[in-house]
């Protein structure tokens, strides 16, 4: 892979937290390199520090120290207006608990980004309902998360993630809560959208078996490092 | 986020906790009908002191006198002016004008003269006073026998009700008849000029005057002196009379023109608020005043004093209820912990989280005052009722004792929003400032 089509870049990125007297080195010195388009899985054990890197990646965090590249920009020197605004236009995210707003309905959860990046009112309700059919969740536009199961509950939170159409997808455990079948259902929407859409997509799991089925590269994290950066066969 | 996305989701958030954000809300709402009714209570006050006392018609005039020389501080004055001493006089000249001043309603002069009065086998000796047809509105005349005069210069008289005792023991039965009055004219000799031969010459005359109306009191309470008398007549057809006033033989005797003056003017101006500027520019004409506002100074400061009173022990009760929306909306900010991580990771600023917490509190704010506003109304409405009601069973007539106008309602919605919005200074930025990794993270 050549440094000139990446689209993330690390260097020697490092999140410390202080704990008390005691210092965690969440992320220690992460140096990597992301390309546009590229399925990559983030591999560790629980705090390994692999969330805390995608919040890294994702603007919600800040670095200690190193460098960290998005398509050009360094993400430790924008303020935080400009940081939301990255995070609104670039990075879609899904997590392991859903985090949908519990009490608006899907069609209001997946608008709420648009509301967000100011889309029009009346382009909104077209993206709204292409995102929901992406997904196949058209027929549940009215319906709150609770009434939903959790796959499609991630599903909903798929389509709030691609809604803005971001470049970056960011994936924090997303079959964590659900079991093996809607667990791939939902890695198989993403591997899709990977390939028809080119979104660059970072998976953050612990279940090697996924990684290896549907990331082209793992990067493995122990402690805060990263400890192997090889491909997947 | 646009203005519109920000009050529609304000408007969701609100509807969620509802009987939290009513009860938050409410409390607004009792905080505002207190400082407006309050409020009402001073506006209704000072309205109802302030129409009796314009209706007085003592605080919307200004005696003008000639100013007087060799005396005082007003010696000084017109020194100071690097005016000469002469005595400037109220000629029919400087009676136009002051007519011509800005402000200035209408310019008459004192008119009083003794009088016979002849009422079938009755005569009387009495004093006449003139009226100025603007007097109509006087509260003496709210419950007089008859009417008031129905044209400015009609041959009519207005008898006080001692004096038509006086004629008959039925007053009542004087109304639409004719009184002659006896007076005594004045016919200026020629004088070709010369001041020193002015002088005038006194005749008998009568005049028939139709009586309709009798009044209880004293026109003005008796406070103005020429309103003073037992039979009133319009000013104008008085100064067409050319009587001879008490003031004529003064007048007659320092004159120092052969144009015929005034003893003392009288100027109505046409908003009380505006008397002193009045009063300033007529002294800036050399002449000497004075208007009962000078004496009614205290009782403004009093006013001023009540309201900001009744202002503060409102304000109160507001402050309270803004404690209530700081609290509504820091347990909104716990509850919502998440849902603001959420909404900063979709990309949501810090500014937009904050908005959001505003828009809130500025909901709250008005819908507490429009509610309070009404409360108020409500509570004024109340107060009037009861007073009535006190009043009535006292004999009195009803007296609207709360006024609530149109700008202190919407004013107190204002300011309800401006203090619900203070309130939410503090939820806001706390919620801006929520660190949403912090904020997502997997409890």
């Amino acid at each position: 892979m050549t440094g000139n089509d990446s689209l993330i870049r690390t260097e020697d990125l490092t999140r410390y937290y202080r704990m008390g007297p005691s210092v965690i080195r969440a992320v220690d010195g992460v140096s990597l390199e992301i390309a546009r388009g590229e399925f990559v899985a983030l591999l560790g054990s629980s705090g390994s520090g692999k969330s805390t890197l995608l919040n890294l990646l994702a603007g919600l965090d800040r670095p200690t120290q190193g460098r960290i590249q998005v398509a050009g920009r360094d993400l430790s020197t924008l303020s935080r207006e400009e940081l939301a605004a990255y995070r609104r236009h670039q990075v879609g995210m899904v997590f392991q608990a859903f985090n949908l707003v519990p009490r608006m309905t899907l069609e209001e959860n997946v608008e709420l980004p648009l509301r967000f990046a100011e889309v029009e009112r009346s382009e909104r309700a077209q993206r709204v309902q292409q995102a929901l059919a992406r997904v196949g969740l058209l027929h549940r536009l009215g319906h709150r998360p609770s009434e939903l199961s959790g796959g499609e509950q991630q599903r909903a939170a798929l389509a709030r993630a691609l809604v803005n159409r971001p470049s970056i997808l960011l994936a924090d455990e997303p079959t964590g809560n659900l079991d093996s079948r809607t667990g791939e259902e939902i890695l198989n929407l993403i591997a899709e959208w990977n390939r028809t859409l080119g979104m660059t997509v970072v998976l953050v799991t612990h279940e090697r078996p996924l990684a290896e089925r549907y990331a082209q590269r793992i990067l493995q994290m122990a402690d805060g490092k990263l400890v192997t950066n090889g491909r997947a066969q | 986020m646009k203005a519109p996305d920000l009050l529609e989701l304000a408007l969701r958030n609100l509807r969620e906790a509802r009987l939290r954000n009513a009860l938050t809300t409410l409390g607004i709402a009792v905080g505002v009908a207190s400082l407006v009714a309050m409020l009402s209570l001073g506006v209704g006050l000072q309205e109802l002191v302030g129409q009796r006392l314009d209706r007085s018609g003592l605080f919307d005039s200004i005696v003008v006198y000639p100013r007087r020389d060799g005396r005082g501080f007003e010696r000084a004055d017109a020194r100071a002016d690097g005016e000469n001493e002469s005595l400037r006089l109220l000629t029919p000249e400087i009676r136009r004008q002051m007519e011509s001043l800005p402000n200035v309603a209408e310019v008459f002069p004192e008119v009083r003269f003794s009088t016979q009065v002849r009422w079938q086998d009755t005569t009387r000796f009495t004093s006449v006073a003139g009226l100025p047809f603007s007097a109509r509105s006087n509260e003496a005349f709210d419950d007089m026998l008859g009417h008031f005069f129905s044209s400015p210069e009609a041959e009519e008289a207005i008898l006080e009700l001692d004096f038509a005792q006086e004629l008959t023991p039925q007053p009542e039965s004087l109304l639409g008849q004719t009184v002659v009055l006896r007076y005594a004219e004045r016919q200026p000799l020629g004088t070709d000029g010369n001041a020193d031969q002015w002088g005038f010459t006194v005749q008998r005359r009568e005049k028939m005057l139709r009586v309709v109306g009798i009044v209880r009191r004293q026109p003005f309470g008796g406070w103005r002196n020429f309103a003073r008398g037992e039979l009133f007549i319009p000013t104008a057809l008085a100064e067409r009379l050319n009587t001879l006033q008490f003031s004529t033989v003064r007048e007659a005797v320092r004159a120092e023109t052969t144009e015929e003056t005034y003893g003392s003017l009288i100027v109505r101006v046409s908003n009380p608020a505006r008397v002193r500027e009045v009063q300033q520019a007529i002294r800036q004409m050399g002449l000497a005043t004075y208007s009962i506002l000078d004496a009614a100074e205290s009782l403004r400061r009093f006013f001023i004093i009540v309201d900001l009173f009744l202002g503060i022990f409102g304000s109160l009760a507001l402050a309270v209820a803004s404690l209530g929306i700081v609290n509504t909306l820091v347990m909104a900010i716990l509850e919502r912990r998440r849902e603001i991580g959420i909404m900063k990771a979709l990309g949501a600023s810090d500014g937009d989280v904050k908005r959001l917490f505003f828009a809130e509190a500025g909901v709250m704010g008005l819908l507490g005052g429009l509610v309070g506003v009404l409360l108020a109304a409500g509570i004024g409405a109340a107060i009037n009722f009861g007073t009535g009601y006190y009043l009535q069973r006292q004999d009195l007539p009803p007296e609207s004792v709360s006024s609530l106008p149109f700008w202190l309602g919407s004013s107190a919605i204002v300011f309800s929003i401006l203090v619900s919005l203070v309130a939410g200074i503090y939820p806001a930025a706390r919620a801006a400032r929520l660190d949403p990794v912090e904020a997502l993270r997997y409890e």
